[in-house]
């Protein structure tokens, strides 16, 4: 019986050999080199790439996701949703703790959710989860006033970072505690040092409840705000990864070092559009006609293609194209200048008019490249189109935000379920002046306003499938909005990075796998 | 040199501040823009109740007067306010980058003398000579050039072209272990662009100033006599001439100080260097307002110090001014 265990384990230590050709390197430091500057570090209470990276790093969450929208254990070892979809039990792994040691118990969870449904701007994602009951310290249930399939995405670690209460919970506001700019999670990587606007140090967890992981000693974020001086860091080695880097320019220059791989995996749960927005409620653009006709004048190839040097992909409506939710609509609007000038005359503006088009300051091929673009391209149907650009986003916030505009080009996500970044762009109850983000377009659709409802309850996937679809159709036809392209987001890595984070959330996820190889 | 002399300077320099701050708040205030909607947009949208709860805690639905009045009372008492952004106190972030700032500033402004009285030395030898003429060029063209242009002129030579220098930053992040003296060079190795970057405009004004004020003190009897007792000529330059040349220069030294710390706002942020400039370029776009005014504080101090310095180091350098008040 020795003899087989022996021979086992060299067939077994042989077989490895053979088939795990690359070396891993022991430990080492990762450096990101990021144009994003964080406010602080806890993703509880405040959305952005630039907090959750570091946060997914810091804060383990109830689930996490692979590659295939599939949810995985995370500090939740299992769960169920019940049958009626109105609550979801969570079994917590033992033996997880917070980097000052303290267990994390099913009351860490319970506050944590809480905290986020009250304080983090999204607040569709746990909107109808009404309380949670920890039976045990290992237990914790969700109960929901309605089913609420979002959830499960919305407890992947970008959008639920589990809290100790210990720290958090003593009364201080939570979008301003202290402990945001020094926090303690149960994550991978503890915070290490965090100068505010410069560059977040990242230890490595020796006691992290995954055995066997994070693979790296240290990670840390450097904000370089200079592109150029980014791409040249990354070209001279003196940083490892650079995540959503959007320029063309800059994708296609880092293509070129030899050391680095460049991909656009990581970013189908970000979901990031640009696109053009109409108010709806100013008297030209209210006629649904005007609206398609510049649709109509307007060719995405072109922009795609020539102004984002083939980087960018068309989006051809409100949801992410690589969202299993997504449904090419009948009308993608392509290029049709004699429709587009049949359409303005139908609507009485045969002798033309003149609009303004706003922009979100960004980078200028996303932006105001497009906006001159566009100029061009409706001088064709009649509309003398003045680019307004603003000097910096408040400026340009204030006035989309505060429905002071004709058209605009933004940035828009989908984060990761429609219910969490798409309904807020169209629900009729979320048209709020001064918020922007909200629906600035001041579009109203009764059917639409049903559709989302329905689908925000439906549990049944392709139920759920089928009221978005008809949900997009609308939206093609009603068009308040004309989606652009999704944004060219791509990752430049070192080569000798195994792992690199290409998941549907990207480097907003744990990178305990992520590792050198030698 | 009077301890009165020197306190009524700090006097002035105190009401100075005072005024600073008081027009610095006002000033920001008039810019559009509500730090609100920004903190909202970057916490990724928010409801109605959200924006007025933001204003709440940051006092922003007061008065201007009001909140003028609780913010110069905070800063007599040494509170220079939260960072809306960052939720920090002001005070902790000007503390992580006020010595980067004056790394960079004193080396800049050693730099520039250093080299710019040096060359205006030279250059007033011979009036006429090719080196006068070298030294008129290069200051009508340091002084010309924006320093951003500078900055990333020098970037593309020596940091991408000829990678001899960073690119960016004041130290290597995989450094941040090493001894002490490894990362002493390393900071050094990163300060030599941006510290020359900043000094080149400067440079280019000393050596033309320092040409013409050593023209006219070489033109006088002393030098004359000082010649005619047969002194060398390197004591006759540096010993007897650039003594008495050296009184405008410190005037202009002092003067300068304020302009290389308005100029190291832009080479910090071409250089990605982590100091008080580049934090206030870019509190300005967050709507930032304690701590861009935090920022000028301090800005404002240390131009009132580096006068109150010119002053004393003035009387050091001519023995007729001790007399005076």
């Amino acid at each position: 019986m020795r003899h087989m265990t022996r021979l086992l384990g060299a067939a077994v230590l042989s077989a490895t050999a053979l088939t795990s050709a690359p070396v891993h390197a022991e430990g080492g430091t990762l450096v990101i080199a990021s144009s994003q500057v964080p406010r602080h570090l806890n993703g509880a209470v405040q959305s952005g790439i630039a907090t959750a990276v570091p946060s997914t790093q810091i804060f383990a969450s109830p689930l996490r996701y692979d590659e295939n929208w599939e949810p995985q254990p995370y500090l939740a070892e299992s769960w169920q949703v019940s049958d009626d979809g109105m609550s979801v039990t969570l079994n917590l792994v033992q033996d997880a703790t917070f980097h000052d040691g303290e267990p994390v118990t099913s009351e860490d969870v319970a506050f944590s959710i809480m905290t986020t449904k009250e304080n983090h701007p999204f607040k569709s994602m746990f909107a109808p989860v009404e309380s949670i009951e920890t039976p045990d310290a290992h237990t914790a249930v969700i109960k929901l006033s309605q089913p609420h399939p979002a959830l499960l995405l919305a407890l992947s670690p970008a959008l639920a970072p589990v809290l100790p209460k210990h720290v958090f919970g003593d009364g201080q506001d939570p979008k301003s505690h202290p402990a945001n700019s020094d926090p303690v999670g149960s994550g991978p990587f503890m915070l290490e040092e965090f100068t505010a606007g410069e560059a977040i140090v990242l230890k490595k967890n020796p006691d992290f409840f995954i055995d066997g992981r994070p693979k790296l000693d240290e990670i840390i974020v450097r904000i370089i705000k200079d592109p150029s001086a980014l791409l040249i860091a990354m070209e001279n080695g003196e940083a490892d990864m650079y995540p959503f880097m959007a320029g063309s320019q800059e994708i296609r220059r880092l293509e070129g070092a030899d050391h680095l791989e460049i991909t656009n995996e990581g970013y189908a749960a970000v979901g990031p559009l640009n696109w053009l927005a109409f108010n709806t409620a100013n008297e030209k653009l209210s006629d649904v006609r005007v609206r398609r006709a510049i649709a109509y004048a307007l060719d995405r190839e072109f922009i795609t293609n020539a102004l984002h040097r083939g980087v960018s992909q068309p989006q051809r409506g409100p949801i992410i194209e690589s969202s299993p939710f997504f449904t090419m609509p009948d009308e993608t609007y392509d290029t049709d200048l004699d429709k587009a000038n049949a359409l303005m005359e139908e609507a009485g503006y045969g002798d033309g008019m003149e609009l303004t088009i706003d922009f979100i300051p960004g980078p200028k091929e996303q932006q105001q490249s497009v906006a001159e673009y566009l100029k061009s391209q409706l001088k064709k149907i009649g509309i003398a189109l003045t680019v307004r650009a603003a000097p910096d986003f408040p400026t340009w916030a204030g006035r989309v935000g505060g429905h002071d505009f004709e058209l605009t080009m933004d940035i828009v996500f989908n984060w990761g379920d429609p219910v969490i970044g798409v309904h807020r762009t169209y629900l009729s109850d979320n048209i709020r002046k001064g918020v922007i983000w909200s629906n600035t377009q001041q579009y109203s659709n009764a059917r639409v306003d049903e559709l989302l409802a329905q689908a925000a309850v439906e549990t049944d996937m392709d139920k759920r499938k089928a009221l978005y679809a008809e949900f997009q159709q609308i939206i093609a036809q009603d068009l308040p909005l004309y989606t652009i392209n999704a944004l060219p987001y791509h990752t430049a890595y070192d080569k000798k990075l195994v792992n690199p984070p290409k998941g549907i959330w990207g480097t907003m996820h744990p990178m305990d796998r992520v590792e050198w190889s030698e | 040199m009077s301890t009165s002399f020197i306190l009524r300077r700090l006097g002035y320099g105190l009401l100075l501040m005072l005024g600073v701050v008081v027009l610095n708040f006002l000033l920001i205030r008039l810019a559009p823009g509500d730090p609100a909607v920004v903190i909202a947009g970057e916490m990724g949208g928010a409801t109605e109740e959200m924006l007025e709860s933001i204003r709440e805690e940051y006092g922003l639905n007061k008065p201007v007067l009001v909140q003028l009045w609780i913010y110069v009372s905070g800063v007599a008492q040494g509170n220079l306010g939260e960072s809306f952004f960052f939720n920090q106190p002001v005070s902790k972030l000007i503390a992580q980058r006020i010595g980067p700032t004056i790394l960079l500033v004193i080396s800049a402004q050693l730099l520039s003398i250093l080299i710019g009285v040096f060359l205006g030395v030279i250059a007033a030898r011979k009036p006429n000579g090719l080196m006068s003429g070298f030294v008129t060029v290069f200051a009508t063209i340091g002084y010309a050039v924006p320093v951003f242009w500078t900055g990333i002129m020098l970037i593309i030579l020596f940091a991408s072209a000829l990678p001899i220098f960073p690119v960016e930053g004041m130290q290597s992040v995989k450094l941040r272990d090493a001894p002490f003296f490894t990362q002493a060079v390393d900071v050094a190795h990163h300060l030599v662009l941006p510290a020359f970057t900043l000094a080149i405009i400067y440079l280019a004004q000393y050596a033309r100033l320092s040409r013409a004020s050593m023209l006219e003190v070489l033109g006088s009897d002393y030098i004359r006599t000082a010649r005619a007792k047969g002194a060398s000529e390197r004591s006759v330059l540096f010993r007897h001439a650039l003594r008495n040349a050296a009184l405008p220069i410190l005037t202009v030294a002092g003067l300068q100080f304020g302009n290389l710390i308005s100029g190291a706002l832009l080479v910090e942020t071409v250089f990605n260097w982590p100091g008080m400039g580049r934090l206030a370029f870019e509190s300005i776009l967050r709507r930032d307002y304690p701590t861009i005014m935090g920022v000028l504080f301090f800005a404002s101090a240390m131009v009132v110090v580096a006068n109150l310095l010119t002053d004393i180091s003035y009387r050091w350098a001519d023995p007729r001014l001790r007399g005076r008040s």
